[in-house]
């Protein structure tokens, strides 16, 4: 006599038993350290920093849901990676950025950054920032026009260049941040006062994010403690983020020991710009970024010192964006350069190998 | 007792225990069954050709198999019975295996054993007699111990680690065995240390089993001597601790080289309950025909620590137990980490079955895979620094082949990278897969 099981049994192999965080769950612990720094970005520069963050991601969420439909797959959009493309991309545009261009930001990031490899865990670059390059080479005047922070009016009205409607010429804001801020805005930020005019912003400004930039990218103190959340649940690499803030304020400390007039202080270098955001939010986009301990570590050196070396060298004041693309674009070199040795096996040196090619 | 807890150095993982469904119950014979399936290729080696024919009777301990090529031992009957047939029987691996099947005669006495003295019989004779009673490796693929006995030629041994880190969830046959029989353990290991000519014996327990270290630690004192020093070490609660290269580098600091053999660093290992089988095939002359499963899982009405002969049906088992429960998901031989998942319960445990799990829907997990996203988890918890996640996604872009430089050889399929991963990859079934295609290629 046979005995039959009386249930429909699992026959799947080894291991039987799991415990790890889900993909969702993962990515939705990373939305929930942007929000803070969101809500900081809304209350900085009010309607249109909301506007902004709303378009960005409802444009990457239709992007994916949208490619999904289109090659017949099933939907993706709840493992919640979308929405981080999203927020981090309205996180690094100037709060006054026309919406339509934000728009085509989302679609960039999700369609050239993310689906075309064949979706998560197949994209070679972090999806945000291939979106964000795509708009810095496309509109390259409107996300270089910056508004100040806190504008009286800011929560009830919108910046003018917010509402452009789409290819157009976007509105110029002087005239309205002239009709509602305090006297004399440049609209400069932090990085160009310095570059340009080799003025100083204070640090405590810096930390406490009082000055203007990106919407979301003034409060390092904010950031620095949503990305700590992430590193204590372990949902973040935390070695990314040390490598790149060390590598960069060491290479910029040789500068400015070399000439302190011409180049900002270590720590202007590390609070500036969207040093903070990229190092802990971007640079450590797990899919594009290596996993071993040595190639994590050359990975983030690379980094510091690719950011460091734009910001003082090249065109633009902000290099963090690139050094960051750059790093994504040579981790599988770093990769296959990095392995590590498993366990019982003898240290690869130089005189090793020769002596087996010897043998 | 020594303080310090020991561990390995790289990877490994934390899972729940659940060892407290059955820690605390005594070891409990099962009355046998009527028939018993008796498969001949028992464990890893050459499998038994039968030495009985269809009707035959055997007593208690006679010879039912035998290997006279190649590396196995013999198989014995674990009751007096009829032979009622030479026929195949389910198996977890193979799916199905030649046995011999045994109508039990239940009129029969159990036979007893009686202790002698081995202290005068020289190291061969001793293994012979392992050898003779059929002993193989408990819990793992099954290595014949006289094999594992003999050394290599030119190997030096100092020290013998005994594994009682029983790492694997639910599982606590061996756990019972040190707190019910450490005199038997601990002379099991006396009798492998006089047939390895040397005085070290180091038993690692795991922390989570302070009873079994507080027996064994006593038990090992009362033994210990001039020509038998055996030192209990606790080991930290880390999986997988009774992993042959872990065990041996937490307990001796020592670290096997890669494709390499404990033996060519001086040790040698041998679990507890195989240390016990020793003692009664060399002292009780009993050969190894019955052994203690921890069957336990949310999935079975009453979970036990049973002393089943060898070639019970896990029907039987299950039938003894009061049957399963209605939330039955997953029967699985062998621990959670390692074990074989099995369909049927028409399927005779082996010399090597340490468990039956009956696992529920909430003890496992059912979700579909989905891509990796390089969080670098199977990573962290490989204890041996391989890179799980490029061997799946090559193994998925049929790359097999290609996975060498990524570690496929050097896994022994722990499993703790599939445990970690937020994707729920089947990462070690990719492994197996890589494995099988390099050695496909290898064969030509």
């Amino acid at each position: 006599m046979k005995k039959r099981l009386n249930a429909r049994v699992e026959i799947r192999t080894s291991p039987h038993i799991h415990y790890a965080p889900s993909v969702s769950q993962i990515m939705r612990n990373v939305v929930y350290a942007l929000v803070p720094i969101s809500l900081f970005g809304i209350y900085q520069f009010g309607l249109s920093a909301l506007a902004l963050i709303v378009v960005t991601t409802a444009s990457c969420l239709a992007t994916e849901h949208l490619f999904m439909r289109v090659s017949d797959r099933a939907s993706s959009l709840h493992d919640f990676s979308a929405v981080i493309t999203g927020l981090l991309l309205a996180l690094t545009l100037p709060p006054g950025f026309p919406l339509w261009m934000a728009a085509v930001a989302g679609f960039i990031a999700i369609a050239l950054g993310k689906v075309i490899f064949g979706g998560l865990g197949y994209n070679i670059l972090n999806p945000a920032l291939v979106g964000r390059a795509f708009v810095q080479a496309a509109f390259p005047v409107a996300i270089t026009t910056w508004t100040p922070a806190f504008i009286p009016g800011r929560f009830s009205e919108f910046v003018p260049s917010t509402l452009t409607l789409p290819f157009l010429k976007p509105i110029s804001p002087a005239e309205w941040i002239n009709a509602n801020a305090i006297d004399g805005f440049t609209g400069a930020t932090p990085l160009a006062l310095q570059k340009f005019e080799q003025i100083q912003t204070s640090t405590i400004d810096l930390l406490m994010g009082m000055t203007s930039g990106s919407a979301g990218e003034s409060s390092a103190l904010l950031i620095m403690a949503c990305g700590l959340y992430l590193a204590f649940r372990k949902m973040l690499d935390w070695r990314i983020p040390v490598g790149i803030l060390l590598s960069s304020a060491l290479f910029s400390a040789l500068f400015y020991l070399i000439n302190p007039d011409l180049y900002p202080p270590p720590l202007f270098t590390l609070l500036s710009g969207g040093m903070m955001l990229g190092a802990i939010f971007m640079a450590t986009d797990m899919v594009a970024s290596p996993l071993t301990p040595l190639g994590v570590w050359s990975y983030a050196i690379l980094i510091g010192v690719l950011t460091v070396t734009i910001r003082f060298f090249g065109g633009l004041p902000e290099g963090i964006m690139y050094a960051i693309l750059l790093g994504n674009a040579a981790s599988p070199l770093i990769a296959s350069l990095t392995q590590p040795r498993a366990y019982g096996k003898e240290r690869r040196s130089l005189f090793n190998r020769r002596q087996k090619e010897e043998s | 007792m020594n303080a310090t807890v020991l561990t390995f150095p790289k990877g490994g993982i934390h899972p729940p225990d659940y060892k407290s469904l059955t820690a605390e119950m005594v070891i409990e014979p099962m009355p046998t069954p009527t028939s018993l399936e008796l498969i001949l290729g028992q464990h890893i080696g050459v499998p038994c050709s039968p030495v009985v024919a269809k009707k035959d009777k055997v007593a208690e301990g006679a010879l039912v198999g035998e290997v006279t090529k190649g590396m196995g031992v013999p198989l014995h009957a674990p009751v007096a019975g009829t032979v009622s047939n030479l026929t195949e029987s389910a198996h977890p691996i193979q799916v199905s295996s030649p046995s011999v099947i045994l109508r039990v005669n239940k009129k029969e006495e159990p036979k007893s054993y009686q202790s002698s003295d081995w202290s005068g019989l020289s190291p061969d004779e001793l293994r012979e007699k392992i050898h003779l009673a059929g002993i193989v490796g408990i819990g793992g693929a099954g290595f014949p111990a006289h094999v594992k006995l003999t050394p290599p030629p030119g190997s030096k041994i100092d020290t013998l680690v005994l594994n009682g880190a029983e790492c694997e969830p639910y599982l606590t046959a061996d756990h019972r065995q040190m707190i019910e029989h450490p005199d038997q353990v601990i002379e099991g290991a006396r009798i492998i240390l006089s047939i390895l000519g040397i005085t070290e014996c180091l038993v690692g327990i795991e922390n989570n089993k302070p009873d079994a270290i507080a027996a064994m630690s006593s038990e090992a004192e009362k033994q210990t001597s001039a020509e038998a020093r055996i030192e209990i070490k606790t080991l930290e609660v880390k999986y997988p601790q009774g992993a042959e290269k872990q065990l041996i580098q937490s307990v001796t600091g020592r670290r096997v080289a890669s494709q390499g053999l404990p033996a060519d660093h001086g040790v040698i290992v041998q679990n507890v309950s195989t240390a016990r089988a020793i003692f009664e095939a060399v002292a009780l002359d009993k050969p190894y025909y019955e052994k203690v499963v921890t069957i336990s899982g949310k999935g079975i009405a009453r979970p036990a620590n049973l002393l089943v002969k060898v070639g019970t049906l896990v029907k039987d088992i299950v039938t003894h137990l009061g049957g399963t429960t209605e939330e039955l998901a997953k029967v699985v031989l062998g621990g959670p980490m390692m074990g074989f998942a099995v369909s049927t319960l028409d399927i005779p445990i082996t010399k090597t079955t340490s468990s039956i799990l009956f696992l529920t829907r909430d003890e496992i997990d059912t979700d579909l895979f989905s891509n990796c996203i390089r969080c670098g988890r199977c990573v962290e918890a490989c204890p041996m620094g391989l890179q799980p996640n490029e061997i799946g996604v090559y193994v998925e872009a049929s790359q097999g082949e290609n996975t060498t430089k990524f570690g496929t050889m050097e896994c022994f399929e722990c499993g703790c990278c599939a445990y970690v991963c937020p994707s729920k990859r089947p990462l070690v079934q990719f492994i197996r897969m890589a494995k099988s295609q390099l050695k496909r290629r290898a064969a030509g």
